[in-house]
C-alpha cells in the first residue's frame, strides 16, 4: 500500500515535471524541471530495486550532465523570440508527427503483448542481494562485447570533440613552456668582461 | 569455445582497436608537420587487420561472444574488401588533404574507428551490436564531414548529416525495441528462429519491422529518405566524400542482409513488397535529378541513390543467389564510386575543387590516359558490356526476373537507360569539348598509379565476373 503511495507520488510528480519542461518559458526553469523529472525517474527505480541505476542517473545526468545544461544555457543567453519565430509556420507538421507517433506508440501498448496479466509485482529480492554486482557480471560476461564496444564509441567521442574544437592559432599569444623550461644561460645571458671604468 | 577460440576469431577488432589507441598516441605526442607517420601506421593498421582476416579465413560461420559476433565468409570478404577500399582512399586523400590544408592526424583517427564500426557491423550477430556498430561509425563520419571548420557549407553538411542520422538511428532503435519487446531476445538467429514459429500475422512485428527497413533505408540514403545525400557528398571536402560514398555502403549492405536475410527472413514477405517501393523509387529520382546537376560531387551522389536502388533489386527475392547478386554490385559499385571520386581529387589543384562539370572538359587533350580511365569509369556506371558495371546490373536484373517481378525489372532497364545520359555526357565533355583552361595535371606518383589500376580492374574484372560472383555466392552460403 505504502509502495503504491510512494509510486503514485513520484509518477504524478515526474509527469508534471515533463510537462513542465516543454510548457515552461524560461530555459532555466524548465532545464531544472528536467532535474525534478530524473530525480522522480531515480525515485521510481529504486522502488524497483535497480539501486544502482537510480544513483548512476542522479550522478551522470543530474549532477554532470544538467549542471553543464545550465551553464551552456546561461552563457549563450538564448533570445527566445527567435526561436518561437516558426512556431506556428511548423506547427501542423509538428501535429500530424505526433499523431502519428502517439497512434503508434497506442497501438503498440495496446497490442495485448505487453500485458502483464492480473495483479503484478516487482521481483523481490533478499536484503543481502546486490543490483551493482548482478549488473557488474551481467556486462562483463554474456554483454562483455557491446560493452566494449561502447567504450570504443567514447573514446571515439572524445577524438572527435578535441578534433573539431580545438584549434591552434598562429597569431594568438600563448607561453610556450617547453621551450620556458628549456631555457639555458648560454642562451640569453653573454658575460662581457669590462674594464672597470675610472672617473 | 574456450576463450582464446573466441578472441583468436575477433583478432582483426582487437588489432584495429589497439592499433587505433596506438596511433592516437603516437600522433598526439611526435609531431610531424605533414603526418607521414600517422598516415603510414594508419595503413599499417589497415593491413594488419585485413591480413589477420586472410589469415583464418573462416569455412563455417561461427557465433561468439555470447551470440553477439559472428563470423562467417561473407563477412570474411566484406572485410578483405572493406579493408582494401579503405587503404585506397588513404591513398587518394593524402594528397588532397596537404593540399587543401585539412591534414590532421585526427582524419586517419577517425577513419579507423569508422572502419572499426564497419567491421563490426558486418559481423554483427545480435541488434546490440548493429546498432552499436552503426553509432561508431556514424560518430565518425559526423566528425570527418564537420573537420573542414572554416567551410560554411561543410558545417552546413555536418549539421543535416548529424540531424538526419540521430532520427534515422532513433527509428532503427525503435523498430529495434519492438522486436525485442515482442521476441524478447537481441540475438538474430534466435529472432529468426522466434518469428518463424508464428504463425498469425502481428501488427507489432509489422511496426518494428516497418521502423527498421526506414531505419535501413536513411542509412543507405535510398528514395524519400536521400535528403541529406547531395547536401553532405557536396559539402563535405572531396577525400570524405570518396569515403562515406564507398566503404560505408559495403557496411550498410551488411547490416541489411544481418537485420533482413539473418534476422527477419521470416518476415520477408512483407519487406519485399517494402523494398520494391523503395528501390522503383530510388532509381527513379536518383537517375532524373542527377540529369538536372552541374556539379559533379552532386551528380554522383544521385548516381549513388540511383545505385542504391539498384542494390534494393537484389535484396527482394530474399534468397541466397539474389543476396549474393546485391553484394556483387555492392562490390562492384564501391570500386566505380571510388575512382570516379579519385578522378575529381585528382583534377583538383592548389585549393580549387574541380567538383563542376566543365573542369572535364577536353581532359582527352590534356591527359589521354586518365581521360581514359574516366571513360572506363562512366561506362561502368552506365552499365554498358564488357565493364563490371553491367554484369552487377545484369546479375541483380536476373535475380529480379527469376524472383518473378518482371514489370520491376523493366523499369530498372528503362532507367538505366535513362542514367546513361548523364554519364555519357561526362564522356563527351572529355574527349568532344575544348578545355577551359590547359594546366598539367600534377599528382604524386602513388596516386597515379592506385587510380589508373583501379580504372584497369573495372576493365579486367569485366572481363571475368564470374571469379567475383563465386566468391558472392560462396559467401552466402552454398
Amino acid at each position: 500500500m505504502i509502495e503504491q503511495t510512494v509510486f503514485y507520488f513520484f509518477a504524478g510528480l515526474l509527469l508534471l515535471a515533463a510537462t513542465m519542461v516543454i510548457t515552461v518559458k524560461n530555459p532555466v526553469h524548465a532545464a531544472l524541471s528536467l532535474v525534478l523529472a530524473f530525480f522522480c525517474s531515480a525515485a521510481i527505480w529504486l522502488l524497483l530495486q535497480a539501486e544502482f541505476l537510480a544513483i548512476v542517473l542522479i550522478l551522470v545526468y543530474v549532477g554532470a550532465v544538467m549542471v553543464l545544461f545550465l551553464f551552456v544555457i546561461m552563457m549563450l543567453d538564448i533570445n527566445l523570440t527567435v526561436l518561437r519565430e516558426g512556431f506556428s509556420r511548423f506547427l501542423p507538421v509538428g501535429i500530424s508527427v505526433a499523431v502519428l507517433m502517439a497512434v503508434s506508440m497506442g497501438l503498440v501498448i495496446t497490442s495485448g503483448r505487453f500485458t502483464t496479466g492480473g495483479n503484478y509485482e516487482a521481483l523481490k529480492h533478499a536484503a543481502d542481494y546486490s543490483n551493482t554486482r548482478e549488473l557488474g557480471i551481467a556486462l562483463f560476461t554474456d554483454y562483455l562485447y557491446p560493452f566494449e564496444i561502447a567504450g570504443a564509441i567514447l573514446l571515439l567521442a572524445i577524438v572527435a570533440a578535441i578534433s573539431l574544437t580545438l584549434r591552434k592559432r598562429p597569431d594568438t599569444k600563448t607561453p610556450k613552456v617547453e621551450k620556458q623550461v628549456a631555457v639555458h644561460r648560454a642562451g640569453h645571458v653573454r658575460l662581457v668582461r669590462m674594464e672597470a671604468e675610472k672617473e | 569455445m574456450t576463450l582464446t577460440t573466441e578472441l583468436a576469431l575477433l583478432a582483426p577488432e582487437i588489432a584495429l582497436l589497439i592499433m587505433t589507441s596506438i596511433v592516437l598516441v603516437v600522433d598526439s605526442l611526435y609531431d610531424n608537420p605533414d603526418r607521414v607517420l600517422t598516415y603510414k601506421l594508419s595503413q599499417l593498421a589497415l593491413i594488419i587487420t585485413t591480413g589477420l582476416v586472410l589469415l583464418q579465413f573462416p569455412e563455417v560461420s561461427t557465433h561468439i561472444m555470447s551470440g553477439h559476433f559472428v563470423s562467417d565468409p561473407m563477412s570474411a570478404i566484406l572485410k578483405i574488401v572493406l579493408g582494401l577500399m579503405t587503404l585506397i582512399v588513404f591513398f587518394y586523400s593524402y594528397d588532397y588533404l596537404l593540399e587543401h590544408e585539412l591534414l590532421k592526424g585526427e582524419y586517419f583517427i577517425l577513419m579507423l574507428f569508422a572502419v572499426l564500426g564497419m567491421q563490426i557491423m558486418i559481423s554483427a550477430n545480435s541488434l546490440l551490436t548493429v546498432y552499436l556498430g552503426l553509432e561508431l561509425l556514424s560518430l565518425a563520419l559526423y566528425a570527418m564531414v564537420a573537420m573542414n571548420r572554416t567551410s560554411a557549407v561543410a558545417t552546413e553538411a555536418a549539421m543535416k548529416y548529424f540531424v538526419l542520422g540521430a532520427l534515422a538511428s532513433g527509428m532503427l532503435l525503435y523498430g529495434i525495441s519492438m522486436l525485442y519487446g515482442v521476441s524478447g531476445t537481441l540475438e538474430l538467429p534466435a529472432l529468426a528462429t522466434y518469428l518463424g514459429a508464428q504463425t498469425e500475422a502481428n501488427l507489432l512485428l509489422v511496426f518494428g519491422l516497418v521502423f527498421i527497413v526506414v531505419g535501413l533505408a536513411f542509412k543507405l540514403g535510398a528514395v524519400p529518405f536521400h535528403m541529406w545525400v547531395p547536401d553532405v557528398y557536396q559539402g563535405s571536402p572531396t577525400s570524405v566524400t570518396l569515403f562515406i560514398g564507398t566503404a560505408p555502403k559495403i557496411a550498410a549492405f551488411a547490416m541489411a542482409i544481418r537485420l533482413l536475410a539473418d534476422g527477419l527472413q521470416p518476415l520477408a514477405g512483407d519487406w519485399q513488397g517494402m523494398l520494391i517501393v523503395l528501390a522503383v523509387l530510388s532509381m527513379a529520382g536518383g537517375n532524373l535529378i542527377a540529369i538536372s546537376q552541374s556539379n559533379i560531387k552532386r551528380m554522383l551522389a544521385y548516381s549513388t541513390i540511383a545505385h542504391v536502388g539498384f542494390l534494393m533489386l537484389g535484396l527482394i527475392s530474399a534468397n541466397q543467389t539474389g543476396y549474393a547478386s546485391a553484394m556483387f554490385y555492392v562490390i562492384v559499385y564501391t570500386l566505380m564510386s571510388m575512382g570516379s571520386f579519385g578522378m575529381v581529387i585528382l583534377l583538383g589543384r592548389n585549393g580549387h575543387e574541380a567538383d563542376n562539370l566543365d573542369d572535364f572538359k577536353g581532359l582527352a587533350e590534356r591527359s589521354p590516359w586518365f581521360a581514359f580511365i574516366m571513360l572506363i569509369l562512366m561506362f561502368s556506371m552506365a552499365g554498358v558490356p564488357p565493364f563490371i558495371g553491367f554484369w552487377a546490373k545484369w546479375f541483380v536484373i536476373k535475380e529480379v526476373i527469376a524472383a518473378g517481378h518482371l514489370w520491376v525489372a523493366a523499369l530498372a532497364v528503362i532507367f538505366s537507360v535513362v542514367g546513361a545520359y548523364y554519364y555519357l555526357r561526362i564522356v563527351k565533355l572529355m574527349f568532344f569539348d575544348k578545355p577551359v583552361q590547359m594546366t598539367a595535371i600534377k599528382s604524386s606518383q602513388e596516386m597515379r598509379m592506385v587510380l589508373s589500376l583501379n580504372g584497369l580492374a573495372i576493365l579486367i574484372l569485366g572481363f571475368m565476373p564470374g571469379f567475383l560472383m563465386t566468391l558472392c555466392i560462396e559467401a552466402m552460403g552454398f
